[in-house]
């Protein structure tokens, strides 16, 4: 069978310098963070990242951050990560930040084909700021533009064969609507299990959206 | 009982059983130390899960269940999880009964800023927008003053978090209901005259003829969510 297996080194090696990433996880909860240190270890530079934060210094995109590997991030918060935020007071890292749904439903509304998204979170903010808005039934609506990536890279729980992906509680997160809205797919899971081992019902993310799967780590066999 | 103490346990009665709750980051998430004997509600927590509960001991952590700040917690039996857009759904489309979120300033239109100090502070908004817009009751706990400045102005200087008016706001010296006619004094604290509130308030506040003074429960043995 054509195997979507590859290594991280492969996986990095596909991803430019300047590249548009989204990245999966919640403070490196559900992050790919096999991806991430090769990232760091092969030097990808002037990253855009779109991601829900900057996770710690040390830990997830924190890593990329540190590295100074990103010029830009699109993150609904970075005040757990101190180093981003000296980074943007220095100017070296552009930070857009938008609120956390609007963030989800933005990606959503890339991976789904949709024009954009129309909500109240933000109307009478700086949020607002140079945004058009619309109004429905007399109420006023931001109108938030897609949000798109040139690669997803997620965690998974668990991947068949055939790159079906489970989650495991909070580390499903970002990663579901993630896989949606790039142009490549790369899967980190945790296994990689026989096709039909992951029931239908329990699949979140279709096979059809996952383009890669990194290879697992291997403890033993020959 | 110290200001935030008594903020929680004030906060902590506007809760029903059932109702599923978002509670912030630091003040807000102590109100579930002090629910009343009887009431169970929900915890959601906007990183994707609804049922969390307090880790119920040391080495039982598991790294893919935490809460929005990366800490390890456990789910009661019941417990569901979901991804970002599901979890802000149930926040944006009205389906999260309760947001109990910090302050920094709260204006006489009841309009919140709690998200950044241009210049100083720039955490992001995370999900407070999507909080305030959404939920269908917004309860601010937050101290009445910083510093011994007002924190309950005629109008906010900080960036708002939304326009939307909050349904409540509790402090150490009041509980104070933003309506369409402006901020109405509801209660006030133990020992607290509505001249000290006044005093400490820049906004201009309503008093009814009768304000009474604000029920405090006692603490209750309950694990923090």
């Amino acid at each position: 069978m054509n195997s979507k297996a590859i290594s991280v080194a492969g996986a990095v090696e596909m991803i430019p310098d300047g590249a548009r990433l989204m990245i999966g996880g919640f403070l490196g909860v559900g992050s790919p963070h096999r991806i991430i240190d090769g990232l760091v270890r092969q030097g990808r530079t002037q990253l855009t990242v779109i991601a829900n934060d900057t996770a710690r210094p040390g830990v997830g995109i924190g890593k990329l951050i540190e590295a100074k590997l990103v010029r830009k991030a699109v993150v609904s918060h970075i005040g757990t990560n101190p180093e981003t935020q000296r980074q943007m007071i220095a100017g070296d890292l552009e930070v857009e930040l938008v609120p956390q749904g609007t963030l989800a439903e933005c990606i959503r509304a890339a991976g789904h084909g949709l024009g954009g998204v129309l909500t109240p979170t933000g109307i009478g903010t700086i949020v607002a700021e140079g945004k058009r808005t619309v109004e429905i039934d007399g109420q006023p609506y931001l109108l938030e533009l897609p949000v798109k990536a040139d690669f997803a890279l997620l965690a998974a729980q668990r991947a068949d064969y055939q790159g079906n992906l489970e989650y495991a509680l909070t580390a499903r997160n970002f990663n579901p609507v993630m896989a949606m809205a790039a142009t490549t797919v790369i899967a980190e899971p945790k296994e990689i299990v026989p096709v039909g081992m992951i029931p239908p019902d329990a699949v979140v993310t279709p096979y059809v959206l996952v383009d890669y799967l990194i290879e697992r780590e291997r403890m033993h066999g020959r | 009982m110290d200001a935030k103490g008594l903020i929680a346990r004030r906060v902590a009665l506007e809760l029903r059983s059932g109702d599923l709750v978002n509670l912030g980051i630091g003040l807000p998430t102590t109100v579930a130390n002090y629910l009343p004997p009887g009431v169970k509600v929900w915890f959601q927590s906007e990183n994707g899960l609804i049922g969390m509960q307090a880790l119920p001991a040391e080495g039982l952590e598991d790294e893919s269940l935490t809460d929005a700040g990366a800490g390890y917690v456990g789910a009661i039996p019941g417990a569901c999880s979901f991804d970002s857009c599901i979890s802000f759904g149930l926040i944006r489309g009205g389906h999260l009964d309760v947001t109990v979120l910090g302050g920094l300033q709260v204006d006489e239109a009841g309009r919140l800023a709690n998200w950044m100090v241009p210049g100083k502070l720039v955490p992001g908004m995370g999900g407070a927008m999507d909080l305030v817009t959404g939920a269908r009751r917004v309860i601010v706990a937050m101290t009445h003053t910083a510093k011994g400045d007002p924190k309950i102005l005629k109008r906010c200087t900080l960036p708002l978090t939304s326009v939307r008016r909050v349904s409540l706001v509790v402090t150490e010296l009041a509980v104070i209901e933003p309506t369409a006619e402006g901020l109405v004094l509801r209660e006030v604290a133990p020992g607290v005259t509505t001249e000290q509130v006044i005093a400490v308030t820049e906004a201009t506040l309503t008093i009814p003829a009768s304000v009474p003074e604000m029920p405090i429960v006692e603490a209750v043995l309950r694990e923090p969510a």
